[in-house]
């Protein structure tokens, strides 16, 4: 019997939710404040400006990150048959990632920032997060270099990429110069740091919020569906295309910049390419359900897993479509952007991470299966729908904004001020606040199922066996 | 495939390929921009930011202004109807962290300089909607209540000068002398006053 290190997965877990709760509650209030800005109240921590970084940052690095950390320990002592390289260490990576999100909540709000979008932490957090991710590294290969199977599941080459890949974009694109304790200046000025932060960017997208999760999809699909993947072969040539490609794309991001043109046609490029190994993982990820479904009637966890999967094809079509010049002419600083990064932040990164955390709970706490499945069920509605709602009133929005900006008269002149089109969005300003809002009480119903499945309550629908139970 | 297996059964040689084929782009795109005249030099009469500006764009950056408002007009003829000359490489070569930003909640303040009066900046600043009813912009009215930073903004100098901002040593020595008794909102808006200003404004 191996002794598993199920203890840090858990606490990791429990900070997925945690953080997610707070950070989509930012982001409900940020949207509520670009409805009405009589909600920044004048007061500085609580202004837009200053907390929409926080959101972000929450989202991605503290709900997404715990999630990703939690998994990769847990899938790489499953697949690696090995207990964890070192349980203090481990216990280290945990505890000092939840100091560099704590640092971040309480430096974002109160104006210590490097603007550079998504990487925003000052430079003595930077430095500290350097520190845990190298740590980390040390845990997980550690764990992958003394596993007792031949082979290295394919799920764990994800996370390899994702931890290697990361840790040299936040390295180069974080080089700065200290002024006092919170202020630094890059090393990079201009047209370069504009690429290097949008290199980063990029990929913060392609090696965090992608290839990462890919691992976890890798793990938690073939577990939840009780089949294995679809294709070794493409599991391959997707890893590789998807690897390879990722790193060029970064330039589609300032289209039309005074960033020189060939640096811009080369991230356009490489971004259609892209499709290809996008649309590899989503099609292994599916279609691993051959054979098996029925069991998107059954289960919802599973069904939660194939609509992510499926936002995941979406948004990896649309990301190549809007990095087509013509097209970035019209969607570029519109919302139509805001729409495209919810529909693979929400569809794709957080359903994935709410089904595998469902998989999850009940095998780290030894239940039969979650709490309730029906509450999952209507997670996965409320979720769907607020998703929908989202993305929908931002395609709307953010192509009108396109439209109105560049309309022109029969004489040449500009039809429209700017403000106008701010007045146009409000409409779906609020449309979109209620399908975030609708996702917002998604998350608090999973905490609720999660709290019940920890506390080891029993539903009349657990009792029944649910599908997720029959394959724990 | 068969082939594969080599790497599925060694992480060392995993890792070392992942890091290789990741690295490609990053030399390839970003490293030749270093030496790329057009995207280094700046543009004719480029200066640095004075103390003034220089504590402004601090404040820029700290209240997250890029959140919202690009720093970088198109070439199309509707942006540079309504924004002047599109932006070009050589005005940015002063800009640590670039401010080009990625969202248009509000407009594009590339060209921003000399647009309005101080006084109206002040006022916006303060309540946005006192001049603009629909608009969605936070205020930011303890901007007139705060000093500038005037150590911090001494220092900022010193480290942008060893990054090659071509500061003089007498500017260094009389910047804080320039920022006594002033405001986080005359600093902000003596650098919204100085954007795009190198350039002439129209496209014609």
């Amino acid at each position: 019997m191996i002794d598993f290190n199920d203890k840090i997965v858990k606490q990791f877990t429990i900070a997925t939710i945690f953080w997610g709760i707070v950070g989509m509650l930012v982001g409900v209030l940020i949207a509520a404040q670009l409805t009405w800005p009589a909600l920044n109240f004048d007061i500085p921590w609580l202004t837009y400006s200053r907390l929409r970084p926080l959101h972000t940052n929450a989202v991605i690095f503290a709900f997404g990150g715990n999630a990703l950390l939690g998994t990769s320990f847990y899938v790489a002592q499953r697949t690696c048959q090995v207990k964890l390289f070192s349980n203090s260490l481990a216990s280290m990576v945990f505890w000092g990632y939840q100091l560099v999100i704590v640092g971040a909540a309480l430096t974002l709000p109160f104006g210590f920032t490097q603007s550079k979008e998504y990487a925003e932490l000052i430079w003595p957090l930077d430095v500290l997060l350097t520190v845990v991710w190298v740590l980390y590294a040390i845990v997980y290969f550690g764990t992958i270099a003394t596993r007792t199977v031949k082979h290295i599941y394919v799920a764990n080459w994800f996370y390899a990429a994702f931890i290697i890949t990361i840790a040299v974009l936040h390295i180069v694109n974080n080089l700065a110069v200290p002024v006092n304790w919170h202020l630094s200046y890059p090393v990079f000025s201009g047209a370069v740091d504009a690429l290097t932060q949008w290199w980063y960017g990029h990929n913060a997208v392609g090696f965090f919020l992608t290839a990462g999760f890919l691992g976890m999809m890798y793990y938690f699909v073939p577990k939840q569906a009780g089949r294995p993947v679809y294709s070794y072969r493409l599991s391959i040539v997707h890893f590789w295309a998807l690897v390879s490609t990722y790193m060029w794309a970064g330039p589609h991001h300032l289209q039309y910049t005074s960033l020189p043109d060939w640096a811009q046609s080369l991230g356009m490029v490489f971004s259609l390419i892209l499709l290809a190994p996008s649309w590899g993982g989503m099609i292994n990820g599916m279609m691993t359900l051959s054979g098996a479904w029925d069991k998107l009637r059954s289960d919802p966890i599973i069904k939660m897993m194939i609509v992510a999967l499926s936002f995941y094809g979406m948004s990896t079509f649309e990301g190549p479509m809007m990095s087509i010049k013509t097209v970035n002419a019209l969607s570029h600083y519109t919302d139509w952007t805001i729409g495209h990064v919810h529909s693979g932040a929400l569809g794709w990164v957080a359903l994935m991470t709410m089904a595998s955390m469902y998989s999850l709970v009940p095998r780290l706490w030894g239940r039969d299966g979650m709490y309730s499945t029906n509450l999952i069920n209507v997670h996965f509605w409320i979720a769907t729908l607020g998703i929908v709602l989202y993305i929908a009133s931002m395609w709307i929005a953010g192509v009108m904004q396109g439209l109105m900006w560049r309309e022109v008269d029969a004489n040449g002149a500009l039809v429209y001020s700017h403000v106008e089109s701010i007045e146009a969005t409000y409409p779906y300003y609020v449309i979109r606040l209620i399908g975030g809002l609708l996702f917002f009480v998604g998350i608090l119903i999973q905490a609720y199922n999660t709290w019940k499945t920890i506390k080891g309550d029993k539903s009349e629908s657990a009792v029944a066996g649910s599908a997720a139970g029959a394959n724990a | 495939m068969s082939k594969h297996e080599k790497i599925e059964k060694n992480i060392g040689l995993m890792g070392v390929l992942i890091a290789v084929v990741i690295s490609f782009a990053g030399i390839i795109e970003i490293a030749p921009l270093m030496s790329q005249a057009s995207v280094v030099e700046p543009v004719p009469g480029l200066k640095p930011r004075n103390p003034l500006q220089l504590a402004g764009q601090n404040i820029y950056v700290s209240e997250g202004c890029y959140n919202c408002h690009s720093q970088q007009v198109r070439p199309f003829v509707d942006e540079t109807l309504r924004y002047g000359h599109y932006s070009v490489a050589g005005e940015s070569v002063y800009d640590r962290p670039f401010q080009w930003g990625s969202k248009r909640t509000g407009p594009d303040l590339a060209r921003v300089g000399g647009r309005y009066s101080n006084e109206w900046h002040e006022i916006h600043l303060m309540d946005p909607r006192s001049v603009v009813p629909t608009s969605n912009m936070p205020g930011y009215p303890w901007l007139a209540e705060t000093p500038v930073d005037v150590e911090q903004t001494v220092a900022s100098m010193k480290t942008l000068k060893m990054l090659g901002h071509p500061y003089s040593d007498k500017e260094i020595a009389d910047a804080a002398a320039s920022l006594t008794d002033k405001t986080q909102l005359d600093a902000l808006v003596a650098y919204l006053q100085n954007l795009g200003t190198a350039m002439p404004r129209s496209y014609q």
